[in-house]
């Protein structure tokens, strides 16, 4: 479904990815992992045309995604950080999303899930960080799309919304939707990811189940695994 | 005694026997100058409606020469047309054209020479080199005239109204346009020059040389090179007139130089490149004037001694006041200035802070002209004020102590 | 496009910096008009405050609407709308509702006026468009920057630097060189000056219908025969729309290459 082909990205003098294979198959969770500055987010934001590559190709269903914009209407994306205009009341930025993309949407059953009814009329600039969040997933999740990518879903969420989201995640993947999730939150990743990409200095360091990495590092706790990962690089 | 009424009878029986001499291409008469010929003094000669191709016309005894509608004469561009060497005629309701151009003799429509008590009036000049020439005249009249010409360049055409030595002249509701000078007078004295209306000449509307106690006033100059100028005068009274729209590198509404004692009352100066530009001008009273939308208003520069701005309005001009010289006795009081920022707390209508009219920007303008560009620039307005609060280069004691809050002329 | 241009022009004209600036403007009118009475000084004095004032707020409009929105931006980046689009539609949403603070601003207190009546309605007419173009110029100009600019700090003090340099800075250098070389002719030297600054080019503008054309004949040849005839006009409003086109491309430019 997405194929990541020989990736160079610098910012400056930093590399920060360096020559990057990848190809993830249609359907199910895949969890990208690593430290801080591994190009997590830069590989998303590859895909996503926000950051433009040196080098390389991406591929998303047969097609190069470079310098294209159409290809996104089949992807949802939940940002990292939630900052909308401050102005706009939550509807207005819903049907304003609703308005800019030329498919169908479901808004009424996230909407009613993550209690935004009675914030709809509000300001954005209004909402606390934990709402605007809320918000941020009703904007990921509206649209059927084949391709959802969430950045640090997690933040600041409180653990009912939690638990909708996790619930989400996984009727999306019933569905035969194939999902991209960045987290420092291991047990989340524990939680729902099928499969675990984990990124180092630029390229891939390993990918495949959790099983497999937990085998592999003979670690039969995620956390640990992932810490032994690291430390067998820099051994 | 009885020779004074002998001469009395003798002027009666003169009016009485005065006759007409009609001139028309049908008529007997089919020329100016034969109708002249047969004339006697005091007789009238009436030009029908026709086009006279004649130059050169001498006159020399006192008649009337009187035009009938349509009545032309065209002197087909060679030399002057009439000249008068009499006193005492009348010449009315003419179209004189195609004045010939001379470098080095003055051809006008009508030359009057050594002649006193004449009457020019309701005549049309087109196409003239000069237009009416006097040379020492006294006690004419010149009215409801209108001269225009088409001439290029000051050195190919000639004055409108041209007096050479003359005395108590009138020159009124006359217009003239096209000319070098609409008027020029030099050495002519006691004269009065008024509603006349002296728009788009080459160089000025109106122009006194060696010219001393003439009068202007309720005169409109507009778009000439300079409005009016006035040099080596003195006695010379100016009111109620309009400068209006002149425009260029040396374009004044009013340009005064070397002038002495004379008083500029109620004019209005609108639009000008410089309102009033003084040179060496003493003892000059500008009161109740009025100077709006000029780039600058005044202009004084080298040895103006004693003259006294009072109770006139500075409105939206680009520049108030270029000074590039000392004070010199020179006051500016109970003016309305547009530019003042000052406040009135007593109320009595006089700002309780001095105005500075001169800028610093005015000074560097004067210096580099192209600088002009940066006017109303965030930068001049900054320069300007700290030079307001500290003066360096321009002369500190040159401002008004009572500017007015209220304009005067509105 | 549109709906961006939409959304980002409903989003600032809900802000309560917009209206801070339209009645800032209102009352700048009513003011000036009915306080003073003289339509020609009250044109001259708004020219004074437009030509600094809006360059001034379209440019930090400018770079606080882009760094303000930064993270909405990359929400709607992930969109499937071009760029180019996102951008321009905010570009023209801060242009457009800064014009309009200005036009109705400016224009209700002229309108009550009696302006119809008045001859110094093609002063006053050409007095908004300087203002439009400046708030155009000054909103692309200022999102040059910030697009240029990660540190949000920096970016606003490089935009501020910017209006400071053309507005006074600009000047200063210009009036000292003239003053220098003025025994050499400064005619065209003037005049490119001139068009290398849109602050300076629309003060020309407006003040050659104000007061500065009786001035011209004082100035060069070459200076009277540019400004004193309709054909320096039509240049001068053609260069203040290169003004508004050359940041507006380089823009478009930098979107292709830039990481967000």
């Amino acid at each position: 479904m997405i194929e990541f082909k020989n990736l160079h990205k610098r910012f400056g003098k930093l590399v920060v990815l360096d020559g990057l294979d990848l190809e993830i198959s249609k359907g199910g969770i895949f969890a990208i992992l690593g430290p801080n500055g591994s190009g997590k987010t830069t590989l998303i934001k590859c895909l996503l045309g926000m950051v433009i590559p040196n080098k390389g190709d991406i591929i998303f269903d047969k097609k190069s995604v470079l310098d294209k914009w159409a290809y996104r209407n089949n992807l949802n994306y939940l940002p990292q950080i939630a900052n909308f205009p401050p102005n706009l009341t939550v509807i207005e930025l819903i049907n304003m999303v609703k308005n800019l993309r030329p498919k169908d949407s479901d808004t009424e059953e996230l909407i009613e899930l993550f209690g935004l009814k009675s914030s709809l009329d509000k300001k954005l600039g209004n909402l606390s960080g934990g709402t605007k969040q809320k918000v941020n997933i009703v904007l990921a999740f509206m649209f059927d799309s084949d391709l959802i990518v969430l950045d640090e879903p997690t933040n600041g969420l409180d653990p009912i919304a939690l638990i909708h989201l996790k619930e989400i995640i996984q009727k999306e993947k019933d569905k035969g939707k194939t999902i991209l999730i960045t987290t420092h939150i291991m047990s989340f990743v524990d939680e729902v990811a099928d499969e675990i990409v984990f990124l180092l200095d630029g390229k891939i360091y390993f990918k495949g189940t959790i099983e497999a990495l937990k085998k592999q590092t003979n670690n039969d706790n995620l956390e640990h695994a992932i810490a032994n990962l690291i430390a067998k690089q820099y051994a | 005694m009885k020779y004074k009424i002998g001469l009395f009878f003798f002027f009666i029986s003169f009016v009485v026997s005065a006759k007409q001499i009609v001139v028309c291409e049908s008529c007997g008469i089919k020329t100016i100058k034969e109708a002249i010929k047969i004339a006697n003094d005091g007789d009238e000669i009436l030009i029908k409606k026709g086009v006279y191709k004649e130059q050169n016309i001498v006159i020399n005894k006192p008649i009337s020469l009187i035009g009938e509608k349509g009545a032309v004469i065209d002197g087909n561009n060679v030399g002057g047309i009439l000249i008068f060497k009499t006193s005492n005629f009348t010449i009315k309701g003419l179209k004189i054209v195609n004045v010939g151009l001379s470098y080095t003799i003055e051809y006008s429509a009508i030359k009057v020479v050594r002649a006193s008590d004449f009457i020019i009036e309701n005549c049309i000049f087109e196409n003239v080199f000069f237009g009416i020439l006097i040379e020492k005249s006294k006690r004419g009249i010149i009215r409801n005239n209108i001269i225009t010409s088409n001439r290029k360049g000051e050195a190919s055409s000639g004055n409108g109204i041209h007096i050479w030595s003359g005395e108590e002249m009138k020159i009124y509701n006359n217009e003239m346009y096209g000319l070098r000078d609409g008027i020029y007078f030099e050495f002519v004295k006691n004269s009065a020059v008024y509603k006349n209306y002296s728009h788009n000449n080459i160089r000025y509307g109106l122009h006194f040389m060696f010219s001393n106690n003439n009068m202007y006033h309720h005169n409109e100059f507009r778009n000439n090179g300079a409005g009016v100028a006035v040099m080596y005068s003195k006695f010379t009274t100016m009111h109620h007139n309009k400068f209006r729209l002149n425009w260029g590198s040396a374009s004044y509404g009013l340009l005064l130089k070397e002038i002495y004692d004379a008083e500029i009352y109620d004019n209005l100066f609108e639009q000008n490149t410089i309102g009033i530009n003084a040179e060496g001008s003493t003892r000059i009273n500008y009161k109740n004037n009025t100077f709006s939308r000029n780039g600058w208003a005044v202009k004084i520069s080298g040895a103006c001694y004693t003259n006294t701005f009072k109770n006139n309005d500075f409105l939206n001009n680009s520049l108030d006041l270029a000074y590039n010289s000392n004070i010199n006795d020179n006051k500016f009081d109970n003016n309305y200035w547009s530019e003042y920022t000052g406040y009135d707390l007593d109320k009595n209508g006089i700002g309780d802070v001095p105005y500075r009219p001169v800028k610093l920007f005015s000074y560097i303008v004067n210096k580099t002209p192209e600088a002009l560009v940066l006017l109303r620039s965030l930068f001049v307005d900054i320069i300007n004020f700290s030079e307001k609060v500290s003066p360096v280069f321009t002369p500190d004691n040159l401002m008004d102590n009572n500017p007015l809050m209220k304009r005067i002329n509105d | 496009m549109l709906k961006i241009l939409k959304y980002s022009f409903y989003d600032l004209m809900r802000s309560r910096w917009s209206y801070v600036y339209f009645l800032f403007y209102l009352i700048l009118g009513f003011v000036l008009l009915f306080l003073n009475n003289d339509v020609d000084k009250a044109v001259i004095t708004l020219m004074n405050i437009i030509i600094v004032l809006t360059p001034l707020i379209g440019t930090i409009f400018g770079v606080m609407y882009y760094y303000n929105s930064k993270e909405f931006t990359e929400l709607l980046l992930a969109q499937p709308i071009k760029r180019s689009k996102i951008f321009m539609g905010q570009y023209l949403g801060i242009s457009i509702s800064l014009t309009l603070s200005l036009v109705l601003g400016l224009g209700i207190p002229f309108v009550l006026y009696g302006l119809f009546k008045s001859a110094a309605i093609f002063n006053f007419s050409l007095l908004l468009v300087v203002g439009t173009f400046l708030n155009f110029i000054f909103v692309a100009l200022s999102y040059n920057i910030a697009l240029s600019t990660e540190n949000k700090i920096k970016g606003f003090g490089y935009a501020i630097l910017m209006w400071l340099f053309l507005a006074v800075i600009y000047d200063g250098i210009f009036l000292i060189s003239l003053v220098v070389f003025n025994s050499y002719p400064l005619d065209k030297f003037s005049l490119i000056a001139t068009m290398f600054n849109p602050i300076d080019l629309s003060r020309i503008l407006i003040l050659l219908k104000l007061d500065i054309s009786a001035l011209l004949g004082y100035t060069g040849a070459v200076f009277r025969k540019f400004f004193g005839t309709n054909f320096g006009m039509f240049i001068s409003m053609g260069v203040l729309v290169l003004w508004v086109l050359l940041p507006v491309l380089r823009m478009n430019l930098k979107l292709r290459k830039k990481d967000f």
